[in-house]
This record gives structure tokens, sequence and C-alpha cells, in this order.
């Protein structure tokens, strides 16, 4: 049986070798300029050596240490002259990759959270509805999530706009004709947050519904009996119910959260916020592109990943050899 | 006693009944106001005299006679040449969701039906594929791409587009043929079906529910990609995503946002009637567990 199919398999096995010789490949390309420690650091040097050849030359870790990324030096710096964790903390935001990961990390364990716990009061709303409704009312939930994030985020923009329907409000609710979300850096990281729940809020309203759907009717009516008021079976019966099915949404929002990168592009949010990959994007596109600033950049990114994802690869890994 | 204690409070369906209303507001109110708004001039969309404007159409009676007004669809699908993007946007999406269904299905149910333990390899790879922002991977492809002189063509964006997708789609076509019994294909076989023959006579009448949901969340993800096209698409193959960032450069100096309203809402409302009909398709998708669009 397996050699019949071995065409086929071999056709998909190389379908994967392709590509992950491409993953590899982005790796390398790095690599050509951090595989090895080089000696001589020295900022303008690499610069030249970017703008000489894009590809295959040496300059070892500089690209990872220098100021748009680690910062090792700035870092050091910074660390002698301030005394304390706060001033230390805000001196570090200004360095380029610690503000990228600092609003990606934010935006990350902010969102998540919220996005949880709006999906479940959600789904516990929409499960308690009439029958009837139910069809519209998901229908009008998957919008926000199906919309592609780009264009969602534009039209939310739009409307927050100091013009627009909602900056308005802002403003008659703030009493200050003159505030605007764009200007002001808190601001912004709080509408980029609200787009985030608002998009993926639907996912997890989905992901619970379905799980609402197979709570046991006996438990829930035992649990009745017993005397159990509305709240309590929801704390009792139908949360532990949906735990498994929490730390899915997590995951998935977690790394969903990680790469946030659409938002900030229709917002135009980037002097105020930036995540990583909005970083690499910009490093790819501006008008010199400095491939190998994006691709350290990256490479730093997929370590965040890796370190997000190591404890679900190691569960999977688990689950598999007990199958 | 049991069905008096199920009857729900009043309390209880009011903060129901508050609680769906507002998030219907939060959820469907921007897609409705756009919409609505994308038929004005920009002084009414963005009023600064009165947010009402915007519903009344004041200005945009004063400018072009009447209360609604096409010239934001006009100068986006013709001025601007939206329609290419759009054209752009078709190719990718049907190559991409082709090919990937094609690997894919043949590739899912080799998988399936094999027994060593393929299956955990690509679940890693989905899993991988999934987190990385794409972004990452396109910094890999791009100097290969420039040594090549691949770059800005729509097929290139096809096959990373492809490549980036296939992990999921090989995943959960997997996991849907291997809820389709063996014994279906085993039986064509023993009444002596090559095993081709099986797939092709057996396997692929009662394999589309899972293939059009697979399909889906590729065109999904071919449609709303913004990363990867516009980055490897030169200007005139552009998909209609980054032809719509590229509007918010331009616009914004001309005082035409309605440019990119009105394309905005263009691009939305495929994915409006896809949900609608699809619906189902995609819950199923989306809670079948491993996948998000």
């Amino acid at each position: 049986m397996l050699f019949i199919f071995f065409p086929i398999i071999s056709v998909v096995v190389q379908s994967f070798h392709v590509e992950h010789e491409q993953v590899i490949r982005s790796v390398e390309t790095c690599d050509l300029f951090g595989c090895k420690q080089s000696t001589t650091i020295d900022q303008e040097a690499t610069a030249a050596l970017r703008a000489e050849s894009p590809l295959g030359q040496f300059a070892g870790l500089t690209t990872y240490l220098d100021r748009n990324h680690l910062a090792v030096d700035e870092v050091g710096a910074t660390w002698n002259r301030t005394d304390s964790w706060r001033d230390f903390g805000s001196q570090m935001l200004n360095l380029p990759f610690y503000k990228a990961m600092g609003f990606t990390l934010t935006y990350t364990f902010v969102v998540t959270p919220l996005v949880i716990i709006l999906g479940f009061v959600i789904a516990v709303a929409v499960n308690s509805a009439t029958r009837v409704l139910r069809g519209p009312l998901i229908f009008f939930s998957l919008l926000p999530m199906m919309i592609t994030p780009l264009v969602g985020a534009l039209i939310l923009f739009w409307m927050v706009d100091a013009r627009g329907i909602i900056g308005t409000t802002l403003q008659y609710l703030a009493g200050d004709p003159n505030l605007s979300v764009k200007a002001s850096t808190p601001l912004m990281w709080i509408m980029l947050m609200v787009y985030g729940v608002w998009h993926s809020a639907p996912f997890a309203f989905i992901v619970y519904y379905a799980g609402l759907q197979t709570v046991s009717q006996d438990t829930l009516e035992a649990a009745r009996v017993d005397g159990a008021s509305r709240w309590l079976q929801i704390r009792h019966v139908i949360i532990p119910h949906l735990l498994p099915l929490t730390t899915f949404i997590a995951l998935m929002q977690l790394m969903d959260n990680f790469r946030v990168f659409e938002p900030i592009v229709s917002f135009a949010a980037n002097a105020h916020a930036t995540s990583l990959s909005w970083a690499i994007f910009n490093d790819l596109g501006g008008e010199t592109r400095q491939l190998s600033s994006a691709a350290a950049t990256s490479v730093l990114t997929i370590i965040g990943v890796a370190i997000l994802l190591s404890p679900v690869l190691v569960r999977t890994w688990r689950d598999f050899d007990r199958k | 006693m049991s069905s008096k204690l199920k009857r729900q409070p009043p309390a209880v369906t009011f903060l129901i009944v508050t609680i769906l209303a507002i998030w219907m507001l939060l959820a469907a109110f921007p897609f409705l106001w756009t919409l609505w708004g994308s038929f004005k001039v920009e002084g009414d969309f963005f009023s600064k005299a009165n947010w009402a404007n915007a519903l009344t159409g004041t200005l945009t009676a004063a400018e072009t006679g009447g209360r609604f007004t096409g010239d934001g669809y006009h100068g986006a699908w013709i001025q601007e040449e939206f329609w290419r993007a759009a054209w752009n946007s078709v190719i990718v999406c049907f190559f991409v969701v082709t090919i990937s269904l094609t690997l894919g299905t043949l590739g899912g149910y080799a998988l399936a039906r094999s027994t060593y333990r393929y299956a955990f390899w690509f679940l890693l790879a989905a899993l991988i594929f999934r987190a990385m922002p794409p972004i990452t991977l396109v910094s890999g492809y791009l100097p290969v791409f420039f040594q090549w002189n691949l770059w800005g063509h729509t097929a290139t964006t096809i096959i990373v587009l492809v490549a980036i997708n296939q992990p999921f789609t090989l995943w959960m076509l997997h996991s849907f043929f291997k809820n389709i019994p063996a014994e279906l294909d085993e039986s064509a076989m023993v009444d002596g079906c090559t095993r081709f023959q099986a797939f092709r006579n057996v396997i692929i009448p009662v394999m589309w529910p899972g293939v059009i949901t697979t399909g889906l969340f590729s065109f999904l993800l071919a449609y709303n990609d913004f990363a990867v096209t516009a980055m490897l698409l030169s200007k005139e193959n552009q998909t209609m995503i980054p032809k719509v960032a590229s509007f918010l450069g331009t616009t914004q100096t001309k005082g035409n946002v309605m440019f990119a309203v009105s394309s905005v809402v263009s691009v939305t409302a495929p994915l409006f009637l896809m949900i609608m009909f699809f619906q189902r398709q995609i819950v199923g998708g989306l809670t079948a567990g491993a996948v998000k669009g």
C-alpha cells in the first residue's frame, strides 16, 4: 500500500522540501551575516557591506548587536547610566527593537485575556437567545473576524478619525475639542488593542459556542435539582467543561497577536507603536531594502515564537506518543 | 421544579439582550457605517461641522446634486485602476485555492492511509507556519527572488502563498480523510479497483464537504494576505489589499480618501457574500480545531 502511494507521498514530501529549504533559507540569509563571531564591530563598515552586496558578505553578529536590534552597547551604557528600573525601562523603549518588542508583548498579553472573556460572554448570551435569532447573530459575529485585517482596521481608523463618528464622540465625552487619537501614544495603543479584541473575539466566541453545544444537559439538570443558581451552573459546570477549549484559544490568540501587523499599517500608528512584524516590513519596504536587518529581526521574531510555542510543541509530542 | 428554575428571571433576560445588542452594534455597525458613507463625499464622511452630515449627506447633496454619489467608486475603479487589482486578486485566489487543494487532497489522502506517523510532522509544520508571521518568511524569500529575477510576478506570489498555506490544507484534509472509514476504499479494492480507481470513484464523491471547507480557508488566506502580496508584487500586479494600502499613501494628499473608502467596501462585499453562503462550513472548519482563518 505504501509502495503504491510512494509517488504521491514523495510529491508531498518534495513540496515540503521546497518550503523547508526556503525556511532554512531565511535563517541562512542572516546566518551569512550572523553565524560567526566577528571581531571587527564597526557600524559604518556594516552599512557599507550591506550596501555593496546584499548577500554573501560576512558581518558576524554585528547586525544583531547594532542599535536597531539587540543594541547591546546601548543597553550596557544605559544600564550603567541609570539607577532605577523605571528609568532603565523608559530608556530601553527608545531603542527600535525593544520598542517593537514592548508593544508586541503588551499587545499580546492584554488582548488575549480580553478576547477570551468577551468571547465567552457572547457565547453564553447567544446560546441563551432564541433559536431563530441565532443564525443572524452568528453571521454578524463572524464579520469582524473574516474581514481582511487591514480593511477592518481601516474602517475603525476612519471612524476614530478626529472628524469621524467615534472620534467626535470621544471629543464630546472628554470635553476636549482638540483630542485626537492619532496624536497620542497611549490612546493609539488602546485603539490598537480595542481593534485587536474586536477582530479576534468572534473566534473565541465561535469555539466557545461550539463547546456550549456539547455541555451535557444531564449534568446541568442535576445541578439545577441540587439548587444551583444560574451563576453557579456557569461557574461549576460550564466553565470546567470549556477549560480545554480555553487553552486552545489562548494558544491561537497568543500566536496571532504576536504577529500583529496590519492594524499598525492601516492606523498609520508607526510613530507611536511598532510591532516586530512591522519592523521587518519597514526594513524590507524602505528605499534601501535592508535585507540583513530584516532578516535579523525575523530570526529574533522566530526565536520569540519558538519560546511561546515550546510548551505546546512538547505537549503535542506527548499526545502523539501516547497514541 | 426544574422547568420553573429553567425559566429565566427578567433581569437575566434583560442582561442577555443588552449584551447581545451591544455586541451586534459593535460587530455590524462599522460595516454599515462605512457602506453608507462610501456613497457620500469626503466632506460628509469626515464631517468637521456635524457628524450627522454623514447620515443626511448635506454636502453630498450640495456638491453633486444627489443624496448618494458613486464618485468614490468611479474614482477608485476606473481612475485608479482598481479593477486591475481586483482581477489580480481573482487570479491569485483562484490559483492558490486550486493548487493547494489538488496537492492537499492527494497528499492528505495518502497521509491518512499511510501507517507511518507523518501526521505529527505535518501538524508540527502547520503549527509553526501558523505561528510565524508570514513576513519573516518573506524576508527569507526576497533575496533569492531578486537574484533569480522572479520578483513581482503573480506566479511567484501564488507559489509562496501555496507554500505558506499547504501545511494547513494538508492537516485539515488529513484529519478529514481520517474520518472516512478505510473500509470504504478497501472494499472497492476488493471489488477489483486499483488504488487510484478507488480514490477516484469512491473517495472523491464523498470528500466534497471537507474540500470545500479547506478551500474556503485557503481562499481567505490568499484574499486577506497583505504582507506577502505587498512585498512580492510589483505595482501593476498588485492584488486588492496592497492596492488599498497604497491608496492611503496617495489619497491623503489628494484629498480623496473616498477612493479608499469605496475600495474597502468593494473588498468587503465578496467576503460578506461568502460568509452568508458558507457560514455553516466556516463555523464547522473553525470548530474542527486546528485552524483559523
